[in-house]
């Protein structure tokens, strides 16, 4: 099943003929995404060819609701400018698409706080932004992983970071442990889903058997989660937070990783997963490992 | 971003939240006409540096007459201020803020934060002003009022009737602060702010409101629609480092440890410093070089280690995606090459441990493998930890 995204799943790319949309958009057709439109305003009517010949030439559109209407997207991708993000996010939650992924990095707290306020009542869902994007293995890629890391199989994961994911992913996928899908939830302060949200799609999801979550210093969405888990999640659940080390006050590269006012240290959401009875590894290199021992001793019990 | 207090309170002024009179001065003789400039007694002298805590480190002082403040503005400027946000190099000051004296009847606390998790901007009020409110929140968080804003509706007389009634006001006072909290949201968000602090807020004796110190954090993000903030930026205020990694747009935070990082991605650069730490080693910095960096922005990077004179092992951990091994593979080698001569044998003063993996990761290893460099190549995370920290401490 996995969860968000799958073989099924219809994606427009917004941004599609930015150097990063087309990178990214031949990207995920040569992982086999089914992209089947391209949004950019002022170029309706042109094409994107994916330039090895095959797959056919995807056709680019003015606005997410006629690339919807006459393609049948349900996920968009966003590769557009910071300065425009907010705009090309509203765009496609009113075109109502399923799912938005929105890759752009930096931009501004407050475009994120009126979006995530307009989110509210809306049918869509939305990933980001200044994250990695989703993918679930051997199905549908929409992001900017390396596809070619991960394996199909049971493990869900979920995380702020983009390039520590790759490194659990490929922690996994070496001891043969595939995954169902992998959620970039982002690394700024205001994002469109949160920990919460993710956990309980993968606790829903028949395919997910256990939870790597990676968190990092800043916010309380790693607390929030871990009374998520004591309360509702069944499933084994390995965290690892990064900045156990990072100085207060210092934004330490992503606009949401900062411990300010005593709030958002590691010390406090690795105590607060540990009472959930999560797995918290301190190294970022027992990732794996933990997940392996974890689903060993779940088999061992049967 | 950071700014000045005076800078900040230009910044608030523009959004009518009311501000003492004040001038600023970069030398004695500036100082004295400042004061007599603003022809009111007495004056306060208060240092300009990036850090709070100024007060009880002697850098804001009471001057009552021309003759106190020519006494007192020469041995400022220049003083090495030493506060709990300084760290214990201080800062030097190179400028003061002369600002005219108020009848205060008494101090308040007010600031305006975002509320992550609740998507609300919060306005923090208290009867404790002058107090860090991270303090108060420990020892009597009852006295922290607190007033969610929803970002749909902005802020409303309502929010600052119900966020002054909790602070004990009333008549003239209250209704003067309905106006300054509203006053203060539209410099929140006028000003893409990701914190504003009025610390201490002050009521005079005729029951104005006054912000006696102004902290404003900017959001880096919102640069672009901001252009003139980039004129408040001073560079001597920041780490000359991360100065220099800004130039090439490297996201890099100077530490004290002595292995120098070279990382992609925020999170497995700090998860980076983290495993370091665990192996017993002490990260020099944190460094992220970025999905999109290019050959020349990685020796950009690469240089910034190799000048941090504390640095005595160098970590590179790469995990390939955007960013592709062999283009850092390349970027290492020609840095390498610029810094270390181009000969046929280079001789590194620094042992080099790197561990690739991802896109392109067997053209990255034969680069660094055919280009003759002394590297110490590692097999995953774990591993390169390892190295670095036996290498920082000379064994090899």
């Amino acid at each position: 099943m996995a969860v968000l995204i799958d073989r099924r799943s219809k994606v427009l790319i917004q941004g599609i003929t930015g150097s990063n949309g087309a990178f990214h958009a031949r990207q995920c057709l040569e992982y086999g995404t089914k992209i089947v439109a391209g949004v950019t305003p002022g170029k309706g009517g042109e094409s994107f060819d994916p330039q090895n010949g095959k797959p056919k030439p995807v056709p680019i559109f003015d606005t997410v609701e006629e690339a919807k209407r006459k393609t049948g997207a349900n996920v968009s991708a966003i590769f557009v400018p910071a300065a425009f993000a907010m705009d090309a996010m509203v765009e496609a939650i009113d075109a109502e698409m399923d799912v938005v992924v929105c890759i752009t990095e930096g931009i501004p707290a407050y475009d994120m706080v009126r979006v995530k306020r307009y989110l509210d009542g809306k049918k869509t869902r939305l990933i980001g932004p200044n994250c990695p994007g989703l993918i679930t293995p051997g199905e549908c890629k929409v992001g900017i992983m390396p596809g070619y890391i991960h394996k199909k199989g049971g493990v869900g994961i979920v995380s702020r970071s983009g390039t520590l994911t790759y490194e659990a992913v490929w922690q996994l996928t070496q001891r043969g442990i595939g995954q169902s899908t992998c959620i970039g939830i982002g690394g700024d302060p205001i994002i469109g889903t949160g920990f919460v949200d993710a956990l309980d799609l993968f606790n829903n999801d028949r395919q997910t058997k256990a939870v790597v979550m990676i968190g990092e210093i800043g916010g309380t969405q790693e607390e929030e989660a871990a009374e998520f888990i004591r309360r509702h999640v069944k499933k084994p659940v390995v965290a690892f937070i990064a900045g156990q080390t990072a100085p207060p006050g210092r934004r330490m590269g992503h606009a949401g990783a900062i411990i300010s006012q005593g709030t958002g240290t590691a010390a406090s959401k690795m105590e607060a997963l540990k009472r959930a009875k999560v797995e918290v590894v301190k190294s970022p290199a027992s990732i794996g490992e933990a997940m392996a021992k974890k689903l060993r001793r779940g088999r061992a019990r049967g | 971003m950071n700014v000045h207090e005076y800078q900040a309170k230009d910044l608030l002024k523009a959004f009518q939240v009311p501000v003492p009179r004040g001038v600023l001065a970069r030398t004695p003789e500036e100082a004295r006409q400042a004061a007599l400039q603003l022809g009111t007694w007495p004056v306060v002298i208060k240092a300009q540096v990036h850090a709070g805590g100024r007060g009880k480190a002697g850098g804001i002082r009471l001057a009552s007459s021309e003759a106190e403040v020519a006494n007192l503005a020469p041995k400022m400027i220049g003083m090495t201020l030493v506060t709990p946000q300084t760290g214990a190099q201080g800062k030097k000051v190179r400028m003061l803020y002369i600002e005219e004296g108020l009848p205060i009847a008494k101090e308040y606390y007010l600031s305006l934060v975002l509320d992550r998790s609740r998507n609300r901007i919060v306005a923090m009020a208290s009867t404790e002003g002058g107090m860090e409110i991270e303090e108060v929140a420990r020892k009597t968080p009852e006295k922290i009022v607190k007033v969610a804003i929803d970002p749909a509706i902005g802020a409303l007389p309502s929010h600052g009737r119900r966020a002054g009634q909790a602070l004990g006001l009333n008549g003239e006072a209250l209704s003067r602060f309905v106006g300054l909290l509203s006053a203060l949201y539209r410099a929140y968000v006028g000003l893409d702010a990701s914190l504003l602090e009025i610390n201490p807020l002050v009521r005079t004796k005729d029951d104005r409101w006054y912000a006696l110190d102004a902290k404003v954090n900017l959001d880096d993000n919102a640069l672009f629609r901001h252009k003139n903030y980039l004129d408040l930026r001073d560079a001597a205020e920041e780490d000359p480092m991360e100065v220099e990694a800004a130039k090439h747009d490297l996201s890099y935070i100077h530490l004290d440890g002595n292995i120098g990082c070279m990382v992609n991605g925020a999170g497995l650069a700090m998860s980076t410093m983290d495993i370091i730490k665990l192996h017993g080693g002490e990260p020099a910095n944190f460094l992220d070089v970025g999905g999109g960096a290019g050959v020349e922005k990685v020796a950009a990077a690469f240089k910034i280690l190799v000048a941090d004179r504390n640095v005595k092992a160098i970590l590179v951990n790469i995990f390939g995606g955007i960013l592709r091994c062999d283009t850092l593979a390349q970027g290492i080698v020609t840095a390498a090459r610029e810094v270390w001569g181009k000969g046929e044998k280079i001789e590194m003063p620094l042992p080099l441990v790197v561990r690739l993996e991802g896109t392109n990761v067997d053209q990255g290893r034969k680069t660094l493998a055919d280009s003759g460099l002394p590297i110490i190549v590692a097999a995953d995370l774990g591993d390169g930890a390892k190295k670095a920290v036996a290498a920082a401490k000379g064994v090899r």
